[in-house]
This record gives C-alpha cells, sequence and structure tokens, in this order.
C-alpha cells in the first residue's frame, strides 16, 4: 500500500527510534526520570523493600484504574471507583464476620457487589441517558452512604481469604503486586483481543460511527461499566486485606488517582486513546512520588500540591506534544 | 547582459519586486514536509497571482491539503520559502494567516455543530456594542451572507440541524466575509450538489474579477475545465507539472495518474434477479413521504435529487438509524423492525454514509480497526476478535482501494481526505451485505480511485448483491446506475431507465414543485421504469 518511495525514506537512526519512543511515552520517560533523581537523592529508594513497598502502593490505585481506562477510553468516566471498592470491601467481610458466611462466597458477593454498582452506573449512562459525570457521581455517593449503613460507621474484620490478598506469598512477594499484574494482563487483553475491547475504542472515538457499524453501544455501556465495577471491588478487597479489616471511610477519594493514573498514562478524557500499560506506568508514577515525597520527609500538605502539579504537567506536556505534530 | 530600457524590465502592472511577476500575491519555494512515516511535500513550487484561479491537482495524498494548511499557518514546513508580496514571511498561525490576508475553507468541516449558524458565522469576530455581542448586527448581517451564497436557512438554527451541503455553504459564506486578498478552497464542491456547484463557481468567478487570487482544489475535472487558469499538478509531494486553462481531461488525468482511464463509468449490468431490498410507502412526517423504491439482485440503482430532497433521509430511515412514521422496509423477503440497525444489519442491509467524520471513521483508531469495524462482529469466537483474520482481511481491501497509508496501524486522522473516504467504503465491502447503501461514496475521491471503487460495486452485483447509490454526481449515478430514482421535495418525482439519459433530464424531474408533482401522480405515470 505505501509507495516504496516512502517507505525508504523513513528509515532513521537507532537514536531517532529511541527518541521517538519515549516521546511517544512521556509517562514512561517520566517514571524512569523520577526513579533516577529519587535513587540519588536517597539511598533507600533503591532497596528491595522499598522497591516492593512502592508496588504495594501502586498496586490499589493501579486495579481500580484499568477498570476507569475501561471507562474512559469509552469516552466516559467513572468517579464511583473509590465508593464503589469501599462497599465491595465492606460487603466482603460483613458477610464473613458478621453474617457468617464462608470466606469464599463472602469474597465472591463482595465481588458482585462491585460489578452490580457498575452494572447500574452503565444503566444510568446507556438507557438512562444520563450524563457519565452525573450518573457515576451519584453512585459516588450511593455506594459510600451504604458502606456506612452496612458497618454502622466502625471497622469491619475481613476473612482470611481477603486478608491473604494483602499478606505476602513466600517471605517476600507480596500478593497485591501479584494481583496488580495479574489484573493488568487481563485489562490488556480485555483492551486488545476482546469485542468488548474493541467496542471501548470504536465507542470512544466515535459514538455515531460505532452505532452505524453495528456496534450495540447500549450493550456494550453496560459490559464497561460493570467491568469497571468489577475492578474496583477487587481494588477494595486489595485494600481490605492489607489493613485486614474494611473501614467506612477506605479508597475514599482515590477515584482522583485513578483517573490521574489513567490520564498520565497517555488515555484522552475526550474517548478512543489509552492503553493498559499506558495506566500501570502512571499508577506507579504516583506511588513512586508519593513514597519518594515520604523519603525525602516533604509534607504530607506540600505532597498534595506536588501531586498535582504532576499531574497537570503531564497532561499539559502531552497536548503540547500531540500540537507540536 | 545588455541592459534594457526601464520601461522593458517592469512588468506590465509596473510592478517592482525582485523576481516577481505581474500581481503576485502568494508564492512558495521548495516547500517541503515531511511527517512520520510519510513525504507529504517534497520541494513544491506554486504561486498565485491576483485575478487567477489556480487549481491544485492530484491523486489522493498527493499533498494538496498539505500545501493548503502550510499557507493556512497549520503546518510549519520542514524546509522551503513563503513570500507574500514578494516579501518572505513565515505564517506561523491561523491567524498570522489571516492577517496576512489569506483565508481558508478547509477539506474537513471546522463548524461548531453545537452553535447557531450566525454564530458560526462570526466566531471569534463578533460585532460588538458596548462590550456585548451584537446580536441585531450579528444577525442582519447573516441573513446578507446566507444570501449572497444562495442558503435558504434561518440564521437561528443550530448548524448541526443542517445537511452537510448546507454545512459547506455556511463554510464559504464566513470565508467570503473576510474579504481576504488569497482565497484557499479545498475541495469545497465535494458536499455539493449541482445547483450549488453552480452557485459557487459564479461567486468564484466575480472575485476573480476584483482581483482576489484564488486556490481551488477539485476532483471533479469538469469544474476545472470550466474556471481553472492554471493547473499545478501534484503528485507523491512534487509538483509535475502546470497545465493551462482549457486542458483537456485526458491531459489532466495523464500528468496526475500517469496513465490514461479508458473509462471513467466502468458499469457492467447483468439481468437482475429477485427483489433484495424493497422499499413500500416509507414516510416520516415533514420530510419525506410515500417513498417507494426496489432493488434487486445484480442491480445498481440510483437515487438523484436536490439538497434537501430527502434522499439520505430516506435511507437512513431504511438502514434503521433514524425512525419513520409509515411504510415498510424489507431486505430479501425479511420484514424490518424500523428503528434498528442491527437488525437490518443482520436482514443484510449494509449503510456507508454521507458524513465520512461524523458517521463514517473513528478518527482516532487506526486504518485496520476501521476497516474491521463492521466484520469485528461476525469475527469473534467467546468474546475474542479473530485478529489476523481482521489483518488479513484488512490487508487485502487496502491494497484493492489503493489506500495510501504507512500501514494497517495508521491512525485513520493522519490520513488524507479521499483515502479516508475510501475506508468507510472499504468496511462496508468487506461485510459483503446483501444490499448496500451508498450515500455519496466517491466524495473526494480522486479519478482513478473511482473507478476501483466502481469495479469492486461490479463485483457486488455480479455476485448477486444489490446496490443503491445516492449521489449529487449525476454522471456517477447515470454512470454507474441500472436506473435512476428521482427525488423531489421528499417524494419520488420519477425513475428513469439510464439507457440513454441525460442529465438535464434527471435535473427536470429533481427541481420539479410539489404542486407539479401532485398534478403528475393523478394521470398515469409515463415516466415509470424498470419495475
Ligand atoms: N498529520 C499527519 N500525520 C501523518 N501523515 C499525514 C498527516 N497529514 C497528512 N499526512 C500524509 O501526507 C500525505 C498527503 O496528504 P494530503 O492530505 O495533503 O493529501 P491530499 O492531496 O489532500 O489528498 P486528498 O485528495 O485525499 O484530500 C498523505 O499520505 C497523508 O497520509
Ligand atoms: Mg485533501
Amino acid at each position: 500500500m505505501t509507495s516504496p518511495a516512502t517507505s525508504t525514506r523513513t528509515s532513521r537512526g537507532p537514536g531517532f527510534a529511541l527518541g521517538r519512543f519515549l516521546s511517544n511515552n512521556g509517562a514512561l520517560a517520566g517514571l524512569v526520570v523520577l526513579a533516577v533523581a529519587l535513587s540519588i537523592l536517597s539511598p533507600s529508594f533503591l532497596s528491595t523493600r522499598n522497591l516492593l513497598n512502592v508496588g504495594v502502593q501502586a498496586a490499589v490505585v493501579a486495579v481500580l484504574a484499568f477498570g476507569v481506562t475501561f471507562v474512559i477510553v469509552a469516552g466516559g468516566i467513572d468517579l464511583s471507583v473509590g465508593s464503589v471498592a469501599a462497599l465491595s470491601g465492606m460487603v466482603g467481610a460483613w458477610l464473613a464476620t458478621t453474617a457468617g458466611l464462608p470466606g469464599v462466597v463472602a469474597l465472591l458477593l463482595g465481588l458482585a457487589t462491585g460489578a452490580a454498582a457498575g452494572l447500574v452506573n452503565g444503566l444510568l449512562v446507556s438507557f438512562g441517558r444520563l450524563p457519565a459525570f452525573i450518573a457515576t457521581l451519584a453512585m459516588l455517593s450511593i455506594a459510600r452512604g451504604l458502606t456506612l449503613v452496612v458497618s454502622q460507621g466502625s471497622p469491619v474484620a475481613t476473612p482470611d481469604v481477603i486478608s491473604a490478598l494483602g499478606a505476602n506469598l513466600g517471605p517476600y512477594l507480596p500478593v497485591p503486586l501479584l494481583v496488580m499484574l495479574l489484573f493488568f494482563v487481563i485489562a490488556s487483553v480485555v483492551l486488545n483481543r476482546t469485542y468488548t475491547g474493541r467496542a471501548m475504542y470504536a465507542i470512544g472515538g466515535n459514538e455515531e460511527a460505532a452505532r452505524l457499524s453495528g456496534i450495540n453501544v447500549r450493550g456494550q455501556q453496560l459490559a464497561i461499566y460493570a467491568l469497571s465495577g468489577l475492578f474496583a471491588a477487587v481494588a477494595g478487597m486489595l485494600l481490605a486485606g492489607r489493613l485486614s479489616s474494611a473501614g467506612p471511610q477506605a479508597a475514599n477519594g482515590y477515584e482522583l488517582d485513578a483517573i490521574a493514573a489513567v490520564v498520565i498514562g497517555g488515555a484522552s478524557l475526550s474517548g478512543g486513546v489509552g492503553r493498559a500499560s499506558g495506566t500501570l506506568i502512571g499508577a506507579l508514577v504516583l506511588a513512586v512520588l508519593r513514597n519518594g515525597l515520604n523519603l525525602l520527609g516533604v509534607s504530607p500538605f506540600w505532597q498534595q500540591v506536588v501531586i498535582g502539579v504532576v499531574i497537570a504537567l503531564a497532561v499539559l506536556l502531552d497536548t503540547l506534544r500531540r500540537r507540536g505534530r | 547582459m545588455t541592459e534594457l530600457p526601464a520601461e522593458q524590465r517592469r512588468g506590465p502592472g509596473g510592478d517592482a519586486g525582485a523576481g516577481q511577476a505581474a500581481g503576485e500575491l502568494l508564492r512558495v519555494e521548495g516547500i517541503t514536509k515531511r511527517f512520520t512515516g510519510a513525504l507529504a511535500l517534497d520541494g513544491v513550487d506554486f504561486q498565485v497571482r491576483a485575478g487567477e484561479v489556480h487549481v491544485l491537482l492530484g491523486e489522493n495524498g498527493a499533498g494538496k491539503s498539505t500545501l493548503v494548511k502550510v499557507l493556512a499557518g497549520v503546518h510549519n514546513p520542514d524546509r522551503g520559502t513563503v513570500h507574500v508580496d514578494g516579501k518572505p514571511v513565515r505564517i506561523t498561525s491561523p491567524q498570522h494567516a489571516r492577517a496576512l490576508g489569506i483565508a481558508v475553507i478547509y477539506q474537513e468541516l471546522t463548524l461548531v455543530p453545537e452553535l447557531t449558524v450566525a454564530e458560526n458565522l462570526f466566531l471569534g469576530r463578533q460585532p460588538r456594542r458596548f462590550g456585548l455581542v451584537d446580536k441585531a448586527r450579528v444577525r442582519r448581517d447573516s441573513v446578507a451572507l446566507l444570501e449572497r451564497v444562495g442558503l435558504r436557512v434561518d440564521p437561528a438554527t443550530p448548524v448541526k440541524q443542517l445537511g452537510i451541503a448546507q454545512q459547506q455553504m455556511v463554510e464559504i459564506a464566513r470565508a467570503l466575509d473576510l474579504n481576504a486578498r488569497v482565497l484557499v478552497l479545498d475541495e469545497p464542491t465535494a458536499v455539493l450538489t449541482d445547483t450549488e456547484t453552480e452557485r459557487l463557481l459564479t461567486i468564484m468567478g466575480e472575485l476573480r474579477d476584483q482581483g482576489v487570487g484564488l486556490v481551488f482544489i477539485t476532483h471533479h475535472l469538469e469544474e476545472i475545465r470550466r474556471i481553472a487558469d492554471r493547473i499545478t499538478v501534484l503528485r507523491d509531494g512534487r509538483s509535475v507539472g502546470v497545465l493551462p486553462a482549457g486542458s483537456s481531461v485526458e491531459a489532466m488525468i495523464e500528468l496526475m495518474v500517469g496513465r490514461a482511464i479508458e473509462d471513467q463509468y466502468p458499469r457492467r449490468a447483468g439481468e437482475p434477479g429477485e427483489v433484495l431490498l424493497s422499499i413500500d410507502g416509507l414516510t416520516r412526517k415533514g420530510v419525506f413521504s410515500d417513498v417507494s423504491l426496489r432493488v434487486r439482485a445484480g442491480e445498481v440503482v440510483g437515487i438523484a435529487g436536490l439538497v434537501g430532497a430527502g434522499r439520505t433521509e430516506v435511507v437512513r430511515a431504511a438502514f434503521g438509524v433514524d425512525h419513520y412514521d409509515s411504510g415498510t422496509v424489507t431486505v430479501a423477503g425479511e420484514r424490518l423492525p424500523g428503528g434498528d440497525v442491527r437488525a437490518a444489519m443482520r436482514a443484510g442491509l449494509g449503510l456507508v454514509p454521507e458524513d465520512r467524520k461524523g458517521q463514517g471513521l473513528v478518527l482516532s483508531s487506526s486504518v485496520g480497526e476501521n476497516l474491521g469495524l463492521v466484520t469485528m462482529r461476525a469475527a469473534t469466537r467467546a468474546g475474542f476478535v479473530d485478529r489476523a483474520g481482521q489483518r488479513r482481511r484488512a490487508e487485502e481491501m487496502a491494497a484493492a482501494l489503493r489506500v495510501k497509508t504507512s500501514g494497517l496501524n495508521q491512525t485513520v486522522r493522519e490520513l488524507s481526505g479521499g483515502n479516508q473516504q475510501k475506508l468507510v467504503i472499504g468496511k462496508w465491502l468487506l461485510a459483503d451485505p446483501k444490499v448496500l447503501v451508498l450515500d455519496e461514496p466517491t466524495r473526494g475521491v480522486d479519478v482513478g480511485a473511482k473507478v476501483e471503487i466502481y469495479e469492486l460495486v461490479n463485483r457486488m452485483t455480479a455476485s448477486g448483491r444489490g446496490v443503491l447509490l445516492v449521489s449529487s454526481d449525476l454522471p456517477e449515478v447515470i454512470g454507474m446506475s441500472d436506473r435512476v430514482v428521482v427525488m423531489a421535495h421528499g417524494r419520488v418525482a420519477g425513475e428513469l431507465s439510464t439507457e440513454g439519459l441525460t442529465q438535464d433530464q434527471v435535473m427536470a424531474l429533481a427541481v420539479q414543485e410539489p404542486q407539479q408533482q401532485a398534478a403528475e401522480r393523478e394521470q398515469p405515470q409515463q415516466q415509470a421504469a424498470g419495475d
């Protein structure tokens, strides 16, 4: 298809290829710079223990963010994931500890709760024609409220299966890290290989064209929001497992970190663009940044400011890069 | 070298700029622009004089729009110089281009759909009074501007309610008001019907007489013959020659594609088979009424008519995109439920929509992804898409349509307009429906690629499929259809066999007024043919 003339003209040296790779993966470049800088500034940054710690820190946000990636690629937004994570963890813990169900059953029902909350989001958006922002904002409030109702305002201990999600496998390997990698693979496969994943790109890129090509836009939206809810539930279990208890205020505000991770990872909030690998890097950037600021003894108040600035910079650079073409 | 007398050294216009020809407004030299994956312009020279229509001609992806965007300050050239009034300039932004007197009508529409016609016309330059937008004046001026281009719509209409041809006329009206010295028009006539094209060419003629320099891009070679003073031909980013006014269509084709084209409309009709698509008494109040037509296996049926005749509305309703109030649509014996695109597709209907950017393509996705959009469902097993198969089919279709791209992974947004259009057709050709409705399928496609699309249409009908072809391009409708249904004011004004049919005969039906139609319906139709 390409005329031979143009294809020969495009070959360049390896330096060019590396430059292009990094400019196309701004978040990765940022992560590398950040890691190098921190390893110079703080000797303890590169220790195995600290790095594993960073991975664990990143895990919850990353899993949340994979779910949000689906929604954002499909041109929507999901503000409810933090609350849905808390609700799912709470339901899992409460069913086992208070209602006395077997731990595995409680875990599965907790996950189902998350998927159901996502499904309701999907119904409101696709059939209810509510803007995603409004529908999921409502769910943010509803799910948090339900968490408080179920817990009656105090933390509930988690059953062993859920606690195991927050523990180590053998002496070193933290389970959250493994779960994060597993869901990274799942998210990549969903986005790249499945019908629903490809439909996300089509719907987010041009909903009308998707509809006229025979894609069941509403049906797919249900699936997409339900997936986001399910991923949020998994994140909720990780969080509860790490603390061995589900708290009523768990994951408060995590939706913002999740969205930030997706956007830092190169997804476009107008839909149609985004990758699981980008989101993973976005979540790692946030975790490394928080960890580094802690190691350097920066006050938590200033950390908020720095993270806000980084998010703005990441998106700004991305827009500039796009415009520069 | 002997010194010439002063009078002779000067051009006829008394022009004294160094090396500058008479009345030259704009000159670019050696313009080169490379995108990742493609060299779009490769040392192009080009000039625009006052009072000329300078046509840019070339195949899809030759670099025409890229050159336009360099002049408009959208793209920064890698190499080369731009002179305005003999002075070298670097055009840094669209605003800068405007300030230099260059106005551009882009190939893709740039209107804001949510805003009204009037707001779009004065976007960013509303007349103000006491710091507020002077609405009365905006309205008054809008009416005058719309009058000038002959568009009869209320300036308070939101642009998204207009058809694509009407939107194009709004773009033109907006550019006219800029009082540019150089007016660049990138395929403005692609979405227009003859009447509007006529009007635009007249306006362009007037501007030329007023000394405006016009740059005009079109794939309709007849228009070039009518209005061009000079024709610069681009091929693969290079200027391969300049043709004078009055050059023959054959000469243009030869220089543009490097070979002659035997037959521009290579329709091979066979014996029609059973009825595949039957639209009966389809009515949507206030839009179209009592529309009936049939498409048989092996047949290409054309629908002709003016803009606003309801052609697009009818086929959209038939495909289930919009609702209708009464009537039936039957595909291969199966009556469609109405308002359900997927049911229509399952029954074997397909629609290539007229608006590629709005309805046809996912611009942010890749070439391969777009080509596979319709076939994706069929290629899915247990939720997983057969990507290798999709890729292979996409490769084949891209090759058959000669899509100019750096590969299946290239983002569609980066393709030239005509190559984007090929993808909209390609994804439906891959789906191979029983009846394919093509709504303005060759908009912006170059003459060579059109023939390839027509050959694929021939292949469809030869294998027992049916095609319904909606087109404002009369030679195309007549040349490629076996019979033509002419619509006027939302009704079928008549049906004509294309044997020996002339454009005038089609137009005579297309411009019929509603009363005239009613009168004719009283008498038995003598023009009905083919059915
Ligand atoms: N932003 C971009 N990024 C990468 N490649 C591009 C970009 N814009 C244009 N191109 C490439 O440059 C070449 C010339 O494109 P251009 O739009 O100028 O063609 P054109 O002559 O206007 O064609 P058409 O008749 O189809 O409108 C094409 O191969 C196209 O794919
Ligand atoms: Mg173009």
